[in-house]
């Protein structure tokens, strides 16, 4: 049976790491390259199959576990290390594998030059299998641990570059912003186990409609801490600081970690709880409110910036943000579908801007680029294909995707969740072109010296390869045409939620708690699925696409001057290119406290009363131990008296 | 029979005597000749005390020890003399208070 493959899936990379790791230096470049390209291909392939395995399941199985060994158990406390594959961990296992298997190739021509090749591929690896443990463990704590080693790797490769400071710092960053978010997940965890008496996905997701009241308290809480988790894997409100900074690592890790895979974690691990979240309507709110926040604040960051990767990071959460939108207003599946086809164009802008930095040496400052178009075609054509992925334009990918969470906000959702979509999309498009016009057109700001030339074929196939997926990608899930969504097809086994069912049991068990039930039956009315609002607003929001892309041409093509402009000396705009000042405000008020306790612990606490303690307690027995030194004389005759006195008065004592 | 002529008080007393007369000749006597001596007279005093024992309960288990002891005192003797004449070696002296090796 092909589903027994299933654990290898997240063991070829391991093992691919271990010996890039162990023997790296000793094999070369050319079989590090093989062995890491190698093994996540053969994890792809054993996807495949898996994915026809469970094509074959019989009718009405959508899940499919192995349990691989009992992890740990004590008492009724069972961890079983053990593998569930059903058809979001498929899908994800798909975007991780294959986008994963084309950045690495793209990583052999990227990291060419660099002396530590081994290391990078080792950690690229791990980093592969820890996001494959991620989504394919079955229940919360394997989860966990892939939660944990995504983190981990993301803070060996944002430090990659470790002999400079600014990269090291961010690395430290990635880590301890992101332990914050880790720490509520781990504290929702724990809550589950306590109400459930189990952390299996499967138990758990069945029992919570019966154990949970609908907007109760518990489930309030447990989805809140979730969501704090997944706001810190996932770069969101307030805890998105680290994503700009971790641009500090290679480009390829750039796309493939803090782009395409990791940092939709959270998005994954919300739509896997999608169960939880359905029972709480106020987190459901609020992960709306802060994705389409996120959305819109990091769009405006994203306008403003000059570093080309900063700005596809600053793009990077507020796409995000746009997938917890759709989290928000309950459309799972328009959340995964943006998942994908992002992981498509997001991981091809990456690549692309990695190779423009390649092609002239290292420069990451748009204001020095220009004029690159007729050097590197092939960057060139991908990079506008994905641009017209990420703005929206039809038929590409994102156009699709961004449409159905745009008419999930509105219909499920309210016009405010739709306003704040609709206007991160006019930014996007507008800050998105900003970036193309101010790399590829215009007059050439290159520094003269400097020869800018086409990447090698290792690097611009797997672009030519990222900007086919980002432009078919869309079929995945085809619009208005009832029965063709794809994916919405495909995930129903997992998204399915009986809310009748779950508010019956809701108000039985108020009842037996001696409350009042709230009536909850405009719930449960059903939804039409407006043709005619859903086409109007695919074209509404296609227009505000061209406006954006038509206002950066007009900035940044036909009048050069204008930006200069409208931002010279306006408080708004330096709010807005510092950041809105949260990671000084974060500095300020986080931070320097936190240091400035700690170094208040060290030195009066650590250094004067624990060490003063320790070092009391040996100073003490050292001057007691000189006094008794007297005693030893060295005399033999000295010792035989002690003798006789101590015999004397022990018989004295004793009669 | 012993016993009836000479009172086992009487031999407890002359061990002990010995004993401390040993015991005093270790503590005060420097020379260490005369220590060593002295520790012999302290284990023939113990081996008077067991054999008057032995004699006074009938049993033959005080002259089995003293003999132990007798065997030992032999060996141990000749250890300390060997001792003694190679830390004279060192020290032309036997005077106790010229050696205070005994410590680190």
């Amino acid at each position: 049976m092909l589903l027994k493959l299933t654990c290898l899936v997240p063991l070829f990379p391991l093992i691919g790491s271990i010996i890039n790791g162990f023997f790296g230096l000793k094999i070369g470049k050319n079989a590090v390259g093989l062995i890491a390209c190698g093994s996540i291909l053969l994890s792809f392939l054993t996807s495949v199959l898996i994915f026809i395995g469970f094509l074959m399941l019989p009718e009405g199985q959508h899940v499919f576990e192995q349990v691989v060994w009992t992890w740990f158990g004590a008492g009724d406390f069972n961890v079983d290390f053990g593998f569930q594959i059903d058809p979001l961990t498929l899908v994800m296992m798909f975007v991780v594998t294959g986008v994963g298997f084309i950045i690495h190739v793209y990583a052999i021509g990227y990291m060419h030059e660099e002396f530590s090749y081994y290391r990078f591929f080792a950690y690229f690896n791990l980093f592969a299998s820890a996001m494959l443990l991620l989504v394919m463990g079955n229940n919360f704590l394997l989860m966990f641990i892939g939660w944990e080693g995504v983190g981990l790797c993301s803070y060996f490769l944002i430090g990659y570059y470790f002999e400079k400071k600014s990269a090291c710092d961010a690395g430290t960053k990635a880590f301890i912003v992101n332990r914050v978010g880790d720490f509520a997940f781990l504290l929702a965890v724990m809550y589950i186990f306590n109400v459930f008496g189990t952390i299996d996905f499967t138990d758990v997701m069945h029992a919570a409609p019966e154990k949970l009241i609908y907007g109760g308290e518990i489930v309030t809480i447990i989805t809140m801490l979730l969501f704090v988790g997944a706001t810190g894997k996932s770069a969101q409100i307030p805890l998105y600081t680290w994503l700009p900074d971790a641009m500090e690592g290679p480009t390829p890790v750039s796309a493939l970690i803090h782009a395409a895979t990791m940092v939709t974690a959270g998005v994954y691990m919300v739509v896997r709880c999608n169960v939880l979240f359905n029972l709480s309507p106020l987190t459901m709110t609020v992960v709306a409110f802060i994705g389409g926040g996120t959305a819109i604040m990091a769009a405006t960051i994203g306008m403003t910036q000059f570093d080309i990767k900063r700005v596809l990071a600053y793009s990077t959460v507020s796409q995000i943000g746009y997938m917890f939108l759709a989290c928000g207003v309950g459309a799972y599946t328009a959340a995964i579908f943006h998942l994908v086809t992002h992981a498509f164009f997001k991981a091809c802008l990456f690549l692309g801007s990695g190779s423009v930095i390649h092609g002239i040496h290292g420069e990451q400052d748009m204001r020095k680029m220009g004029g690159l178009k007729r050097h590197m075609p092939v960057t060139y054509w991908t990079f506008l294909v994905s641009t017209l992925a990420i703005a929206g334009i039809f038929p590409l990918a994102g156009f699709f995707s961004k449409d159905e969470i745009l008419y999930h906000s509105l219909m499920d959702g309210n016009i405010i969740f739709w306003g704040m979509g609709i206007s991160a999309a006019l930014l996007t498009a507008f800050y998105m072109f900003r970036l193309v016009f101010m790399t590829f057109h215009g007059e050439s700001r290159v520094d003269p010296s400097v020869h800018p030339h086409e990447s090698p074929k290792v690097m611009t196939m797997p672009l030519v390869a990222l900007a086919g997926l980002a432009t078919v990608g869309g079929l995945l899930g085809i619009p208005l045409i009832h029965g063709w969504h794809i994916l919405h097809n495909w995930l129903e086994p997992v998204l399915h939620f009986d809310l009748a069912n779950a508010l019956k049991h809701s108000e039985h068990m108020l009842h037996e708690a001696g409350r009042h039930a709230p009536s909850w039956a405009h719930l449960l009315e059903p939804k039409e699925h407006n043709l005619w609002i859903e086409s109007s607003l695919m074209l509404f929001s296609l227009v505000v696409a061209i406006v954006g892309i038509a206002s950066a041409y007009i900035f940044y093509i036909k009048r050069p001057d204008l930006p200069e402009k409208f931002t010279k000396g306006q408080w708004g705009f330096d709010l807005v290119q510092n950041k809105y000042y949260v990671d000084e405000l974060y500095d300020d008020s986080i931070v320097q406290p936190t240091i400035k306790a700690s170094k208040l612990l060290w030195k009066e606490c650590d250094a004067k009363a624990i060490d003063g303690t320790v070092n009391g307690a040996a100073k003490a027995i050292g001057w007691f131990s000189r006094q008794a030194q007297v005693f030893q004389s060295g005399f033999v005759r000295n010792y035989a008296l002690f003798m006789v006195v101590g015999f004397i008065s022990l018989l004295l004592v004793m009669f | 029979m012993l016993e009836d002529s000479v009172p086992l008080s009487h031999y407890l007393m002359l061990s002990a005597t010995l004993f401390v007369i040993g015991i005093v000749g270790v503590l005060i006597r420097r020379n260490v000749i005369v220590v060593f001596m002295s520790i012999e007279i302290m284990l023939n005093a113990v081996n008077i005390s067991l054999i008057a024992f032995d004699n006074y309960m009938n049993l033959s288990n005080g002259q089995i020890f003293s003999f132990m002891v007798i065997c030992v005192a032999a060996a141990e003797v000749s250890v300390g003399l060997a001792i003694i004449i190679a830390v004279h070696r060192n020290k032309p002296t036997v005077n106790l208070d010229e050696f205070n090796l005994l410590k680190w």
